[in-house]
C-alpha cells in the first residue's frame, strides 16, 4: 500500500514497515509519524464522529438545565454538559493533529455528511431521562472508550484518558438521580421506570451493529484503533448494567433477559436492528431537531465570530504599525 | 449574630442571592447554543459560579430567617413577587450582545459591591463576599473583554452592542438606589451605601465604552422595583420554567 504521495516504492515500503512495527510493538503513532492514508482517514472519521457526539450530546440533557429540580442537581447537570463541551473540544483538537481543521469537521456535521452517536436522536421527555442518560449512555460510553485509552494513535488515546475520568463521574451522577427517583414517591419511581423503558434499547444499540454486519471492525482491530468487537463491548455493558437495575428496583424492558450460568453472561432478547438503521438514516425522533439546533447556534453566532476576528485583525494591524 | 424574624439582613442577603440566582438561570440557557464552543464552556463557568454564589447567600438568608427555608425553597417555591433581584439581571438573554452588556453592567456593580461587603461587620457576609469577589473579577474581565471586542468589532457587532446598551441602560440605576434596608444595613455596619458605588461604576464604564467605541445613552430615566419585589414581566416566565418540576410534586425530594 502506498501513501499516494511517495513516488519511491522502496521508501514507501520502508515507512509502512516502520508503521506496522510500531503497531506490533504497541507503540503509539504520533502526528509526526508516517501513517497510511486509510489509517488517517479512518481516524479522522472516528475521532470527529466522536467529537460531534459530545457536542450534539449536549442537547438532550441541555434541555433540562433550566428545569432541574434542585440547585444541587442543576449545578451537577450544568457542569456535566460543560464537560461534554470540553470533550468535544479535546477531540476536535486530537482530530486536527491529523490535518483536518475543526471548521471543516463541523461543516461536515452541519451538512449532514458526518455522523454522531444515534443515541442523541432520542428525546428527553422528563427529568428521569437525565438520570437514565448519565447511568446508561455515559455508562455505555465508558465501556466503549476505556479501550480507546490504549488505542494506537497517541493524541486520541491521551484525550480519552482525561475524558474517561469525567465520564465515570457522569455515570455515577446519573445513577444517583435514578436511585433518588426509584426510592422516591410512586410518581418518581414511575418516572425512573419510564426512562429506563425508553433508553434501554437505544443504549444497547450504542455499541453498533452486530459483529456479523460491522464493516469497519476488522481493519480497525488490526490498526489497534478498536480493541474489542461491538458485541464484546455490548455484552460487557449488559453484564454490568443488569445488576445495577436490580439494585435500583427497576425492570429492564426485555422479557427474554436471563442469566446464563454456564456462560456467566446475561442473554438478551433480539435487538430491533431495523430501528437502529432507521435512526442512523435520519428518521429517529430528533435527528432533524438536533442538527437544526446546532446549525442555528452556528449561524446565529456568525456575527460574533466575525467581530472577534475583525477586532483581532485591527489590534494586530495596530501593534504592527510603528 | 442572632437574627429576629424582621432582621433586615434576611432581605438584604436575599437580594444578593437572588441577583446571582436569576442571572445564573439566564446564563445557563446559553449552554449548547453559544456562538463558539469555547463560549459554551465559558458561559457555563460563569453560570456555575453564580449558582454557587446564590446557594451561599440564600443558605445564609435561610439561617438568618430561621423559618426552615433552605436554598431550594427560596429558588423553587417563591412567586415572582418574593424575589428581590434587581431588574437588570432578569432581562432576557436576547442576542450575544445583550447577554454581554447585561453581564458587564452587573459584573461591574457586583465586583464593586462585593469589595464593600468583604469589609462587613457580619463575618459570614464578609467571608462570602471575599470568596465570590475573586470569581466576579474574572466574570468582569471576561464581559468587559467581549464588550470591547463586540463594540469595536464589525459594523454589525457595533450596532447590536449599542442597541443592547440603549435597551439595558435604564436598568442600571436601580442597584445604586438606597432604600430603608440599605440604610439599616449601612447603620449596622453590615452593608454599604450603594450610591457611593455610582462614581467608580460610571468611571469604568466610560473608559470601557471609549475603548469599545460605544456611546453612553443620554436617556436619564431609570427603572426600579426588583429590590422590593416589583418585577418586569419576564421574571415570571423564567420562574415558570425553573420551578415547574418541584412545584408539580411538592412532596418529592430530588
Ligand atoms: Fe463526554
Ligand atoms: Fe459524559
Amino acid at each position: 500500500m502506498s501513501d499516494g504521495i511517495e513516488g519511491d516504492a522502496s521508501v514507501s515500503d520502508e515507512r509502512e514497515r516502520a508503521f506496522n512495527e510500531r503497531l506490533d510493538r504497541s507503540l503509539k503513532i504520533e502526528p509526526t509519524n508516517w501513517m497510511p492514508d486509510a489509517y488517517r482517514k479512518t481516524l479522522v472519521r472516528q475521532i470527529s464522529q466522536h467529537a460531534h457526539s459530545e457536542i450534539v450530546g449536549m442537547l438532550p440533557e441541555g434541555n433540562w438545565i433550566t428545569r432541574a429540580p434542585s440547585l444541587q442537581r442543576k449545578l451537577i447537570l450544568l457542569a456535566k454538559v460543560q464537560d461534554e463541551a470540553g470533550h468535544g473540544l479535546y477531540l476536535y483538537s486530537a482530530a486536527e493533529t491529523l490535518g483536518t481543521p475543526r471548521d471543516e469537521m463541523v461543516a461536515a456535521l452541519h451538512a449532514g455528511k458526518a455522523k454522531y452517536s444515534s443515541i442523541f436522536n432520542y428525546p428527553t421527555l422528563q427529568w428521569a431521562d437525565v438520570g437514565a442518560i448519565g447511568w446508561l449512555v455515559d455508562g455505555a460510553a465508558i465501556i466503549n472508550q476505556i479501550p480507546i485509552t490504549r488505542c494506537s494513535y497517541g493524541p486520541y488515546a491521551r484525550a480519552m484518558v482525561r475524558i474517561c475520568k469525567e465520564e465515570s463521574f457522569h455515570q455515577r451522577q446519573g445513577f444517583d438521580i435514578m436511585w433518588t427517583l426509584a426510592h422516591g414517591t410512586p410518581e418518581q419511581h414511575a418516572m425512573a421506570q419510564d426512562a429506563l423503558d425508553r433508553w434501554w434499547w437505544p443504549a444497547v444499540m450504542m455499541f453498533g451493529p452486530p459483529d456479523t454486519d460491522s464493516t469497519h471492525n476488522e481493519q480497525s482491530l488490526r490498526w489497534k484503533i478498536k480493541l474489542f468487537t461491538n458485541d464484546e463491548l455490548r455484552q460487557k455493558f449488559i453484564d454490568q448494567t443488569v445488576p445495577q437495575a436490580e439494585q435500583l428496583g427497576l425492570v429492564i424492558p426485555d422479557p427474554h433477559l436471563r442469566w446464563n450460568a454456564e456462560k456467566e453472561h446475561y442473554e438478551i432478547g433480539s435487538i430491533d436492528w431495523d430501528e437502529f438503521y432507521r435512526v442512523i438514516r435520519g428518521d429517529g425522533p430528533c435527528n432533524k431537531d438536533r442538527l437544526q439546533t446546532r446549525i442555528e447556534a452556528w449561524e446565529e453566532g456568525a456575527w460574533v465570530r466575525e467581530a472577534a476576528a475583525e477586532y483581532a485583525r485591527k489590534r494586530g494591524a495596530q501593534s504592527a504599525s510603528p | 449574630m442572632i437574627a429576629t424574624a424582621r432582621d433586615p439582613r434576611v432581605e438584604y442577603v436575599m437580594r444578593l442571592g437572588d441577583n446571582a440566582l436569576v442571572l445564573a438561570q439566564r446564563l445557563c440557557a446559553w449552554i449548547a447554543h453559544a456562538p463558539v464552543m469555547e463560549e459554551d464552556v465559558a458561559l457555563a463557568n460563569v453560570s456555575l459560579d453564580l449558582f454557587g454564589q446564590a446557594r451561599l447567600w440564600l443558605g445564609y438568608a435561610g439561617e438568618l430567617e430561621g423559618a426552615g427555608r433552605d436554598e431550594d425553597h427560596f429558588a423553587f417555591h417563591r412567586a415572582a413577587s418574593g424575589f428581590r433581584n434587581v431588574l437588570l439581571v432578569e432581562r432576557p438573554n436576547g442576542d450575544f450582545a445583550a447577554t454581554t452588556v447585561r453581564g458587564y453592567f452587573f459584573d461591574l456593580w457586583s465586583y464593586l459591591a462585593l469589595g464593600e461587603l468583604a469589609r462587613s461587620r457580619d463575618e459570614r457576609i464578609a467571608a462570602i463576599a471575599g470568596k465570590t469577589r475573586k470569581e466576579t473579577a474574572y466574570h468582569l474581565r471576561r464581559s468587559e473583554d467581549w464588550l470591547i471586542r463586540l463594540g469595536d468589532g464589525t459594523p454589525e457587532s457595533h450596532a447590536r452592542t449599542q442597541h443592547a446598551v440603549n435597551d439595558l441602560w435604564r436598568y442600571t440605576g436601580e442597584p445604586f438606589l438606597r432604600d430603608e434596608i440599605d440604610a439599616a444595613m449601612l447603620d449596622a455596619g453590615v452593608g454599604f451605601d450603594p450610591a457611593t458605588l455610582l462614581d467608580p461604576w460610571n468611571e469604568r464604564v466610560r473608559s470601557a465604552f471609549s475603548a469599545a467605541t460605544l456611546a453612553i445613552p443620554s436617556d436619564p430615566w431609570m427603572q426600579r422595583g426588583g429590590k422590593s419585589g416589583l418585577h418586569t414581566e419576564q421574571l415570571s416566565y423564567l420562574l415558570a420554567e425553573m420551578q415547574a418540576l418541584p412545584r408539580s410534586m411538592p412532596e418529592a425530594a430530588w
